[in-house]
């Protein structure tokens, strides 16, 4: 047997106590919810894992209303220091539990242990931690003196980092002073499902974040709901066209960070090797389910046949297996739909002429997979090159001059990111100056980090989410009347807001100058 | 390129596309792509992270025991200490006679007459299941002697009957820009690697990747020596800090690679210094394997430069054969 072959090192999941049903979280509780359940299978094995609530119109109803009472009673008059209290509590229970955390995300979603494991869970904790940070400073958000929280915000999640845009969407939320409703994809509830255990275990006061199940309706009444002040949807653009056009005439405030077609640009004097790395972290990271994987390689035309075979040639050490398994590089395609639409593409790519290549890996036998792939000889009006194909498949594209390169790169309906890969220093900050996208990498891909801000260009939706500009999408500036009328816009004392909560004993706990320490002890 | 009868020098004067001048190898090695030092990090740690278990495990650690060269470079060196040395290099376990010997014993050059007497008939190519004598040459670590002094260091050894001479590049002279002297000096101490038979001794270069402090200059290094002839890369001399690291050994097997592209030549790769653990001796391995190819991991193409290494490795191993740790008793101290 070949040594790269690795034996089997699979993650034990003896560390998840799974419930055989999951219910919705509503005002601190697990409730059952009225629609009929449905379940939610591993996308490696097809196999049952659990039974999700599934949420109606009116349990989305309940929801909205547990939020606002609890906006109106006890998170819209806590101080920020207090808010933040939870944030960081929120933050460690993660950390601690964080192998809980990345086990059930593989399991549920299909990608590779590693990556939730180093990479999706380390930064759900980062995002609670450094909003935690701004909870107490919101006076430098941007928004002059004082600003004030929205309200309740009505949050739907796509299924490609269910615990991390989870995270993304809340952190701010909460640390701004809102209350959150949040809808996780169909798929991918059971991830959320953890965090409100996390949320009980916290003590967070009840109905600050509630978290309904279910599909396209059920987030459709949440967005739709008449009592909410603020939608953050994070999806497909065909989607997030829906809701611009529902929210629009109302006065919620939308973001939406929608799809991507990025352009990973390598120029002839680009670190090679590196290169090659950021184009496989850039497309085939989380089985290319990234908005912002660089799916479009643009690649000057004169190392176009190295970059090409040595790309072949790295994709070949690629493994693709057991999403468990700790040496597994590329992971389960998220569901049978999914993977439908990629082979629908890819195969429209072959049709169009552009060529195919596909690494030689062995398919396991259940499951949805498709293996790492590459298409050369693509022209910009191939639809490989044109729609965000959402999988481990790269379309490779040519060009010989900066300029071409500049202009290929943003000849897309989409500007969430894109890459620059050269040694030359003056050329990145030219390049980057005139691409239309959001999010630029140089000489490195799909890094992320809660002080940087994220969000797109043109169809790939508006609004920032991530550092300080994340912040902007929950709050507005003290000087408008709603505010004024809608929460008390002086910080209230710690006295005072316990008083505010009588009966809410968690609240009270946090709200008066417990250490940290002990307050976690308290929760226990 | 592949199976032209170029000797290295011809190659190289083509590939340079002139004499070996300063000039000419300063264009040629400031053309080749440079280094981001982060993403390099980076995926020499996403290697780190590979998961070596069971029978993977088994047959990584029997894998590092074939290709360490055990080594002993001290002022207080002595004959009995090399015997000794020998001794653990045959036998490294000596409650287990299935353990593999290491490839080869590394000592200072007046102590080679020495370990070839102790290896007796075991002494021989470690491919075949020998174990080879290296000699470090050239004014070891510094490499600051005249040149004359340097060449007859080498072939003393050789002449002591050294199987691998490990020689240290002239630092001073690549950080300023004098390439072609380093180019110049390994050329000739290859030369001084021959046998009366006409055969030569393996050529180690150390390129003490500690001093030339970016990862350009490693690459560029790497580069010069395979040019002028090195059998082998060699990180370090084990006298400076940083010795190797996973970065530096990835990016010079990455050369290895493109070298292997370019002239379909195999180069072997030797880092030294600093790796005592058997955990960070697998994560080379799985560089080695996930960046050449396994068929580097021979005693040939890859040699790990350590001493303490090779009983943490043991441990292990026996750990494996019994699921229980021992203790540093438990093995023999050489």
């Amino acid at each position: 047997m070949s040594f790269l072959e690795y034996a089997p090192a699979p993650e034990s999941q003896s560390i998840l106590h799974l419930k055989s049903d999951y219910g919705l979280f509503i005002d601190g509780e697990f409730v059952e919810g009225q629609g009929t359940p449905f379940q939610t299978i591993s996308p490696a094995t097809e196999k049952h894992i659990a039974n999700i609530a599934h949420a109606s119109e009116a349990d989305v109803d309940r929801a909205v209303a547990a939020a606002r009472r609890a906006y109106d009673t006890t998170w819209s008059r806590m101080s920020g220091s207090d808010r933040g209290k939870y944030l960081f509590r929120i933050a460690r229970l993660v950390q601690e539990r964080a192998r809980e955390l990345a086990v059930a995300e593989t399991l549920d979603n299909g990608k590779p242990i590693k990556e939730s494991r180093d990479v999706d869970v380390p930064l759900v904790a980062a995002w609670f931690f450094y909003y935690a940070g701004w909870a107490d400073k919101l006076d430098h958000a941007g928004l002059g003196a004082n600003p004030a929280s929205l309200g309740v915000a009505a949050q739907v999640i796509p299924w490609n980092f269910p615990l991390l845009m989870l995270a993304w969407k809340i952190a701010p939320a909460l640390a701004a002073g809102n209350t959150v409703v949040i809808k996780p994809a169909e798929t991918t509830s059971l991830s959320a499902m953890i965090f409100a255990e996390i949320l009980q275990q916290a003590d967070l006061p009840a109905g600050v974040v509630n978290i309904v199940t279910g599909a396209g309706e059920t987030g459709s009444a949440l967005v739709n709901h008449g009592d909410v002040n603020k939608v953050a949807f994070t999806g497909s653009t065909a989607v997030g066209r829906m809701i611009a056009r529902s929210t629009a005439g109302t006065d919620k405030r939308l973001t939406l960070e929608l799809g991507g077609k990025a352009a990973n640009i390598v120029f002839d004097d680009a670190p090679i090797d590196q290169a090659i790395e950021g184009i496989v972290n850039g497309i085939f990271f989380n089985q290319g389910h990234v908005c912002c994987a660089g799916s479009r390689l643009l690649v000057q035309e004169n190392i176009h046949d190295e970059v090409i075979e040595r790309l072949k040639a790295r994709l070949s050490t690629l493994r693709l297996g057991d999403p468990l398994d700790k040496n597994t590089d590329i992971g389960a395609i998220n569901s049978r739909e999914q993977l439908e639409r990629i082979r629908e593409l890819s195969d429209i790519g072959e049709q169009e002429g552009a060529e195919r290549w596909t690494a030689d890996c062995a398919i396991p036998e259940n499951g949805f997979w498709f293996a790492p792939t590459i298409f050369t000889n693509v022209s910009t009006s191939n639809r490989i090159a044109r729609d965000e194909v959402f999988g481990p498949v790269l379309s490779v594209l040519t060009f010989r001059t900066p300029a071409e390169a500049i202009a290929k790169a943003n000849n897309t309906p989409y500007g969430l990111s894109a890459g620059i890969w050269t040694d030359k220093g003056s050329r990145i900050l030219a390049v980057a100056d005139k691409l239309r996208a959001g999010v630029i990498w140089a000489n490195t891909f799909n890094r992320f980090d809660p002080a940087s801000p994220f969000g797109g260009y043109k169809e790939s939706g508006y609004g920032r989410e991530g550092g300080r500009h994340g912040l902007a999408a929950y709050l507005k500036p003290a000087a408008s009347a709603s505010a004024i009328a809608a929460a008390p816009a002086k910080p209230v004392t710690a006295a005072k807001a316990q008083n505010a909560s009588e009966g809410a004993a968690a609240s009270a706990r946090a709200a008066s100058s417990v250490t940290a320490a002990k307050a976690k002890k308290a929760s226990k | 390129m592949t199976g032209t009868q170029l000797i290295p020098t011809e190659r190289a004067l083509a590939l340079i596309g002139g004499e070996p001048s300063d000039a000419n190898l300063r264009r040629y090695l400031h053309g080749i792509p440079g280094v981001d030092a982060v993403g390099l990090e980076q995926r020499a740690a996403a290697l780190g992270t590979r998961s070596v278990k069971t029978t993977s495990k088994a047959w990584a650690l029997d894998t590092i025991i074939k290709l360490i060269d055990l080594t002993t470079l001290e002022g207080a060196d002595t004959p009995g200490k090399v015997r000794s040395l020998v001794a653990k290099a045959l036998t490294p376990d000596a409650g287990d006679p299935s353990c593999p010997r290491v490839a080869a014993v590394c000592v200072y050059g007046d102590m080679v007459p020495y370990a070839v007497a102790a290896l007796g008939a075991a002494h021989g190519d470690p491919d075949k299941g020998g174990v080879s004598v290296a000699a470090v040459a050239t004014a070891f670590p510094s490499g600051r002697a005249s040149r004359s002094i340097k060449l007859e260091d080498t072939a003393d050894a050789v002449r002591a009957g050294a199987d691998e001479i490990d020689m240290v590049i002239d630092r001073g002279a690549f950080l300023s820009g004098r390439y072609g002297l380093v180019y110049d000096e390994i050329v000739a101490v290859k030369e001084a690697c021959k046998r009366p038979d006409g055969s030569y001794a393996h050529l180690k270069v150390i390129l003490e990747t500690g001093e030339l402090n970016t990862y350009d200059n490693v690459r560029r290094a790497s580069w010069l020596a395979i040019l002028a002839g090195a059998d082998f890369i060699k990180t370090s001399t084990g006298k400076v800090a940083p010795a190797a690291t996973l970065p530096v050994t990835l990016l010079m097997l990455e050369v290895v690679r493109d070298w292997y592209r370019l002239t379909g030549e195999k180069i072997g790769v030797k880092p030294a210094g600093g790796i005592r653990s058997s955990k960070d001796a697998i994560k080379y391995v799985v560089t080695v394997a996930e960046t050449v190819g396994e068929e580097w991991l021979t005693p040939h193409l890859f040699r790990f430069g350590a001493s303490s290494l090779l009983n943490d490795v043991l441990l292990q191993r026996q750990k494996m054969a019994s699921g229980h740790y021992s203790g540093a008793d438990y093995v023999t101290i050489d």
